[in-house]
């Protein structure tokens, strides 16, 4: 995996303008969330202004059809935002993981199996599996876009494990590690995951994003976690019948997404750089 | 034009027809598992819903003898084998059962919603390859230009774009400020009313159109870079090719291989994610039916979208293998020796 030692390659190997970019941008909506743990500019059920105000030095980003401060919502937006992805990162990535070595390690007919399911899943988008877990749990929570969206991620990340495993098992230490007495959960801890880790965790960043977009859009559907959280699928549900009158509250909580989904995608395309140094850049 | 005198293209082609229908009778197969398999996952699926189906035909306050008199309707009494067997039958004849809640023909239903959905995932595939594919190939032959730069850079941005937003946006834009088209909606008569259908759906097309374009502009782009740096494009210029023709006459093919089951992909997932588009701008399409029949837990209609569109999933993959093989031979080749 590393060809470490080839000249031209150690260059691009410390860190880019576009991971320093995307941690800033990451790192901004951390903050924001964090700070809005402890502290908000109002309190976030409370009337604090008219309805539908427009931006003011008082409410910065207007107030929503309550007359509750819209800035305050979408900063609480960015708590559920960064939940519902490392939460479904975390979900998809174990049941992906362990789906994807078990194909790798299977016997030739459950891998043709399993690699043919995973195909046919993938042709399906995210937010359609999600939208389907959804409908089989009793009542949406948090909890369960969190769990709907982490079973559809893991199908792609099953699948990626299960090729890049398959590669490692190819190589001649591996046959080594088996003649030498090896057990496969040993061979798994001590062979394969250090060689694929670093591929997964670029994935994993890039998955993130994808969770992030599929919870706002379960949301904005009504499928996401009910009221009065305010996800930013759900303050753009509520902006959209409302644009008319104040247009800002369709425009902040979108823009608070893609900032936070273009620093995760470019977060993933610096560390690219950074891990694996043998993959081809996107730019 | 170029000629290449020892490469006789009537005799590969020859060689190449048998090739082809061995594969297509492969891949015939699998796709029939395939759905088989998808068939299966789905009857499973709507049984791990929870709720009775009877108590959902029946609604609140009804008898256990009118309850066991649905199930025995419903066929839901039945061992899950004959269920299963049951279900496979009545799909091989497209009977999908009427909706719990409108009684209407499930079928029928999807036929009309797909007039809504086809025609805007179809159009919208079309002019995300007007828009993807011109943009991707000059972002790639001019990559270190300043425009070239800007067309990567907005693609990128355009992939972290959620769908409902771009399309609020541009309600925003030309429903709201410019007044130039309807915010959404479709005409009850559908496509009788033409002029107010097509109007209506310029909006969700272009919303289509622009998300798509943003995700297939980087593959177009990334296989333009792959057939730049080519031998056989070189060895094309070498023989007397001008840059464009070399490009056009032999880039083209190699680069719309690894393009075409992306475009498979993209087109099987922009018809199931048109339930968000649909939601922004309240179209009566197969998406609105997905989502409705969930909120109101109308499973035969759910059953239905999905079984329709899992079918048309497979289908769209299956077509993009075979155009695969027909246009590059090297793979028919690589399935002859597999076979």
């Amino acid at each position: 995996m590393s060809s470490i030692g080839i000249t031209g390659f150690e260059t691009r190997r410390r860190f880019s303008p576009t991971l320093w970019m995307g941690l800033a941008l990451v790192g901004l909506q951390l903050a924001i969330a964090v700070l809005a743990l402890v502290w908000t500019p109002y309190d976030p059920t409370a009337m604090t202004g008219g309805r539908l105000e427009a931006p003011s030095w008082l409410h910065w980003a207007g107030t929503d059809r309550l007359g509750r401060d819209f800035l305050t919502q979408v900063m609480l937006g960015s708590q559920i935002a960064l939940l519902v992805g490392s939460g479904a990162v975390l979900i998809g990535g174990i049941i992906g993981v362990s789906l994807g070595l078990l194909a790798a390690f299977a016997s030739r007919w459950l891998d043709d199996a399993l690699a043919a399911t995973l195909d046919i899943l993938i042709a399906f988008p995210t937010l359609l599996i999600a939208m389907l877990v959804v409908a089989a749990s009793d009542q949406a929570s948090l909890f369960s876009a969190i769990f709907a969206i982490g079973i559809a991620l893991s199908a792609i990340v099953a699948r990626l494990t299960r090729i890049l495993a398959k590669r490692v098992l190819l190589l001649d230490y591996i046959t080594a590690a088996r003649t030498s007495g090896t057990s496969w959960p040993g061979i798994v801890l001590i062979h394969v995951l250090p060689n694929i880790w670093p591929t997964l965790a670029v994935n994993f960043a890039l998955q993130f994003g994808l969770a992030a977009i599929a919870e706002a859009s379960l949301s904005y559907l009504g499928l996401g976690a009910p009221p009065p959280n305010p996800s930013w699928g759900h303050l753009l549900q509520e902006a959209q019948g409302t644009v008319y009158t104040a247009p800002i509250g369709a425009f902040v909580p979108g823009l608070a997404l893609v900032l936070l989904v273009v620093g995760i995608n470019l977060l993933a395309d610096g560390l690219r750089d950074v891990v694996d140094p043998t993959q081809e850049t996107s730019r | 034009m170029t000629h290449v005198p020892w490469c006789c293209k009537s005799e590969q082609r020859q060689i190449g027809g048998w090739p082809i229908l061995a594969y297509t009778v492969r891949r015939l197969i699998i796709l029939a598992l395939s759905l088989l398999i998808a068939a299966m996952a789905l009857f499973v699926l709507l049984r791990l819903l929870p709720g009775d189906p009877a108590n959902a035909l029946l609604g609140v306050g009804a008898t256990d003898a009118q309850i066991a008199a649905a199930r025995a309707q419903l066929g839901s009494d039945q061992p899950l084998a004959t269920q299963f067997v049951q279900y496979l039958g009545n799909i091989a004849r497209f009977d999908l059962g009427t909706s719990f809640v409108s009684r209407a023909s499930v079928i029928g239903e999807i036929g009309n919603r797909m007039a809504v959905t086809v025609p805007l995932t179809l159009l919208g595939f079309l002019l995300a390859l007007v828009i993807a594919i011109p943009l991707g190939i000059i972002a790639a032959v001019r990559a270190h230009t300043w425009y070239g730069w800007l067309i990567s850079v907005v693609s990128q941005l355009g992939i972290a774009i959620p769908v409902f937003w771009l399309g609020i946006l541009l309600v925003t834009a030309f429903s709201i400020n410019l007044r130039w088209l309807p915010s959404g909606g479709f005409p009850l008569r559908g496509w009788q009313n033409l002029g107010e259908a097509a109007t209506g759906m310029v909006l969700p097309v272009l919303t289509v159109a622009l998300v798509m374009a943003a995700s297939l502009l980087r593959y177009v782009r990334a296989a333009t870079l792959d057939v730049l740096g080519s031998d056989f494009l070189r060895t094309a210029r070498a023989l007397g090719s001008g840059f464009a023709e070399a490009l056009l006459r032999h880039g083209l093919r190699n680069g719309a291989v690894p393009v075409i089951s992306i475009l498979g992909i993209e087109l099987a997932s922009t018809f199931l994610g048109a339930v968000v588009v649909e939601r922004v701008f309240s179209l009566p399409g197969l998406g609105s039916m997905l989502l409705l029949a969930i909120q109101q837990r109308d499973y035969p209609n759910l059953q239905g979208v999905l079984i329709v569109s899992t079918l048309l999933v497979l289908l769209i993959g299956f077509f993009a293998d075979l155009l695969q093989r027909l246009i590059d031979p090297r793979l028919r080749d690589r399935a002859r020796g597999a076979a």
